[in-house]
């Protein structure tokens, strides 16, 4: 069989053969401890200054971004952003119970569903796991809640992040992961897709000139929950009177969202239970 | 697999030289990915010092291939996808057709991948009855033409925009004939209007990988445009091709070679979409692929180590190598003749393919270094280069003038005060030739050389002699 052929052939070209026990035990140990290399420095920042490196960084790949100040202020952001890009208010919403709070019936114009995207649906809002500040990236970990068809099908993406989900580093979106996610299936934190989405699909495959909108997204905007005080520059705290304390709920998370086109679904395994990963 | 058309450097090269519609778009295109890259690599100080992590992760990885590849094996079944390891092309060819034919697919859509070049999967599906479509838009075009492409990473290099026009109009005859192409962006919207139906009718789809991470058992993949994704997540069956020295250990090894790729590829920070495949859909999971297979070639890497040639198993196929090189500037990528073109094709074909047959391609250098000095993973280019051309000299491969012209050479060179007599004749008597010119336009015996360039003149003295006087001029200070 060839597997046993490929690794004779390896052992072979390395003039060995198969590793003795202590090596082995000392690679296994490389893999379970995963030791982080050279962090670069330009995002090892004081939290405002990182928020607003990821910003920076967002825009300088074609996204866009609105802040916003809580949760409840959504539905209005996604409302004046569709309107103002001359787009139909409608969308397809990730199955994601924090979306699922926000008060949708407050802008009776969108018209949603919840789900997987399809070919049909030109508009997603999808939920933001973690934005990476030395990119702008964006760190997209499939789940029930979470579809990956939400940031490929529609022509644009709109994604809700929260500022306390802004992170320096790939590395620490993966331990952000490794902490909060547990997947079923193999009893490890990796889900079957994980995108890092930077900015809108583009291509340059015509005489080296970027165009954006290959075949994905030709928009995306990110609208970012101010929701970790120490996120603020402090001038900008003060301003908004900004205090609640974390995990203190807003009153609008009581009211489940109902519109003409939606209701909440009735509890499904693995949807209804929201994934460990809301940051 | 792909027909080797190396033998035919030469001519192919003098070809490319005479190509007015090659030429223009190797300017058109020069230039774009070295100030990218330049200023992506301006922007974050500590790329020195990545680039020196990346080559000993690489390093690290290789030196315990064997360990890693069965680690990333047992993930991958862990997470319920399968692992099919291949020695040969024709074995990964055999694979892949066998997976198509166990779900009855009839399309299967495809992300941009060299392996799969390398392996020649296209022609082998097609032979079977079974539709490849290319989705990549430069591959995409390039399958409409039957082109191969002529850059690892941007495989239409050699097409300017008057080309896809042309050959959109001919070969979409679903579309009004008198459609007007305004700009770049019409040409990528009919694209992407035209390939979205193909993305929802397959029923295979095939990626290559950046990168596998032993510790998890995915597949990475780096793109841009989104095909990538559609290609891996829409159908019921993902494929993902790799060659065995894809692996890294950690994601955390992985996140340094991020940084790298992009920057030193296409200039950007990072890239639109880098994703990590992890076996297949989970239970509750509204999307993804019910099937996820990997394809782990060999096809000749195991023969490289232990050889002097085993450090070009580190590169990542970001292309700097060739973005920076004049050869690969002034012929482009098709001249080399076969899958992979510039500095690291001329290493790694005649890895692959034999030297019998790829002897011209370490010839095809300046040996100015840039490549070396660009590749994120320093992967020594041109040492590998002029190893070859010793295997080539050892193996009587080398053309026989230049044989006997090299042991002429030699002759002289082992005998210093012979060959310093000889070069200071020589070159005072070409210095005298040039009348203070500068440069000849033709000379007698180097009409090789002159053909397409100018000779420069020597100033009058060899290196020896400018250096003894600089030395005496020394000494009495």
């Amino acid at each position: 069989m060839s597997k046993e052929a490929i690794l004779n052939g390896i052992r072979r070209g390395l003039k060995r053969g198969p590793l003795p026990a202590d090596q082995q035990a000392m690679l296994a140990g490389r893999l379970a401890s995963h030791p982080r290399h050279l962090q670069p420095a330009r995002a090892q920042l004081p939290r405002p200054a990182q928020v607003a490196l990821f910003l920076r960084n967002v825009e300088k790949e074609f996204g866009t971004v609105e802040r916003v100040p809580h949760a409840g202020a959504v539905p209005g952001a996604v409302a004046d952003y569709l309107a103002a890009q001359n787009l139909a208010p409608k969308f397809v919403l990730a199955p994601n119970p924090e979306l699922w709070a926000m008060p949708w019936s407050e802008r009776p114009m969108l018209e949603f569903h919840s789900g997987r995207a399809e070919a049909t649906d030109m508009v997603s809002v999808q939920h933001g796991f973690v934005g990476v500040a030395e990119t702008g990236t964006l760190m997209l970990p499939a789940a029930p809640t979470r579809p990956t068809t939400l940031n490929l099908l529609p022509d644009t993406e709109i994604v809700v992040l929260k500022a306390s989900g802004i992170v320096a580093g790939y590395e620490d979106a993966f331990d952000r992961l490794r902490a909060e996610n547990q997947d079923a299936l193999t009893g490890g934190f990796m889900p079957r897709n994980i995108m890092f989405v930077t900015g809108p699909s583009r291509s340059a495959d015509i005489e080296q000139t970027l165009e954006l909108g290959a075949h994905g997204p030709r928009r995306l905007h990110i609208i970012l929950i101010d929701d970790d005080p120490a996120a603020l520059a402090q001038d900008a705290a003060d301003e908004a009177g900004f205090a609640p304390l974390p995990g203190a709920a807003p009153a609008w998370t009581e009211t489940a969202p109902a519109t003409d086109t939606w209701a909440p679904p009735a509890p499904q395994p693995g949807v209804a239970a929201p994934q460990a990963d809301q940051g | 697999m792909q027909t080797v058309h190396s033998p035919d450097f030469k001519r192919n090269a003098a070809r490319a030289l005479a190509d007015t519609g090659l030429q223009k778009a190797l300017g058109t295109a020069k230039g774009a990915f070295l100030v990218r890259r330049a200023q992506a690599v301006a922007n974050l100080p500590e790329f020195e010092q990545l680039r020196d992590i990346g080559r000993d992760i690489k390093n690290h990885t290789l030196a315990n291939l064997d360990f890693y590849l069965e680690a990333f094996a047992a993930n991958v079944e862990r997470a319920g996808g399968k692992v099919h390891w291949c020695s040969t092309a024709e074995e990964a060819r055999e694979t892949v057709l066998a997976i198509c034919r166990s779900v009855g697919a009839k399309t299967v859509t495809k992300g941009k991948s060299m392996i799969s070049e390398e392996l020649g999967i296209n022609d082998h599906l097609e032979h079977h009855g079974i539709t490849p479509v290319e989705t990549d838009l430069g591959e995409y075009i390039l399958q409409l033409r039957q082109e191969t492409p002529s850059h690892i990473i941007a495989p239409a290099f050699h097409l300017n925009r008057e080309d896809w026009e042309a050959d959109f109009r001919r070969l979409h005859t679903h579309l009004p004939k008198d459609r007007v192409f305004n700009e770049r962006a019409d040409i990528v919207a009919e694209a992407r209007s035209t390939l979205r139906d193909r993305f929802l009718a397959a029923d295979v789809g095939i990626t290559g990988a950046n990168f596998l991470i032993a510790e998890t058992g995915s597949s990475v993949i780096v793109t841009n445009e989104g095909n990538g994704d559609l290609t891996q997540t829409l159908p019921r069956v993902h494929i993902a091709l790799a060659s065995i020295e894809k692996v890294v250990p950690t994601l955390e090894d992985a996140c340094n070679m991020l940084r790298l790729l992009a920057r030193s590829a296409t200039g950007q920070d990072f890239s639109v979409y880098t994703t990590f495949s992890t076996g297949v859909r989970r239970q509750e999971d509204l999307d993804g692929p019910e099937q996820y297979h990997v394809v782990l070639v060999d096809n000749g890497r195991t023969n490289m180590l232990g050889t002097e040639f085993q450090e070009m198993l580190r590169c990542i196929r970001c292309a700097a190598c060739m973005n920076h090189c004049p050869v690969y500037g002034a012929v482009g990528g098709h001249a080399y003749g076969w899958v992979y073109p510039g500095p690291m094709g001329s290493v790694l074909t005649p890895s692959l393919v034999g030297i019998d047959k790829t002897g011209l391609l370490p010839n095809a250098s300046t040996f100015c270094g840039k490549c070396e000095s660009v590749c994120p993973v320093k992967i020594p280019l041109p040492k590998m280069m002029r190893h070859w051309r010793e295997r080539e000299f050892e193996r009587h491969l080398t053309p026989a003038t230049q044989r006997s012209n090299l042991k002429l050479w030699a002759w002289f060179a082992k005998r210093p005060t012979l060959y310093r007599l000889a070069t200071r004749l020589g070159i005072s008597a070409l210095h005298m030739l040039a009348r203070g010119k500068g440069a000849f336009a033709s000379l007698p015996l180097a009409s090789g050389w002159t053909k397409g360039r100018d000779l420069p003149a020597p100033e009058g003295e060899t290196f020896m002699s400018a250096y003894a006087r600089q030395q005496r001029a020394k000494g009495r200070r």
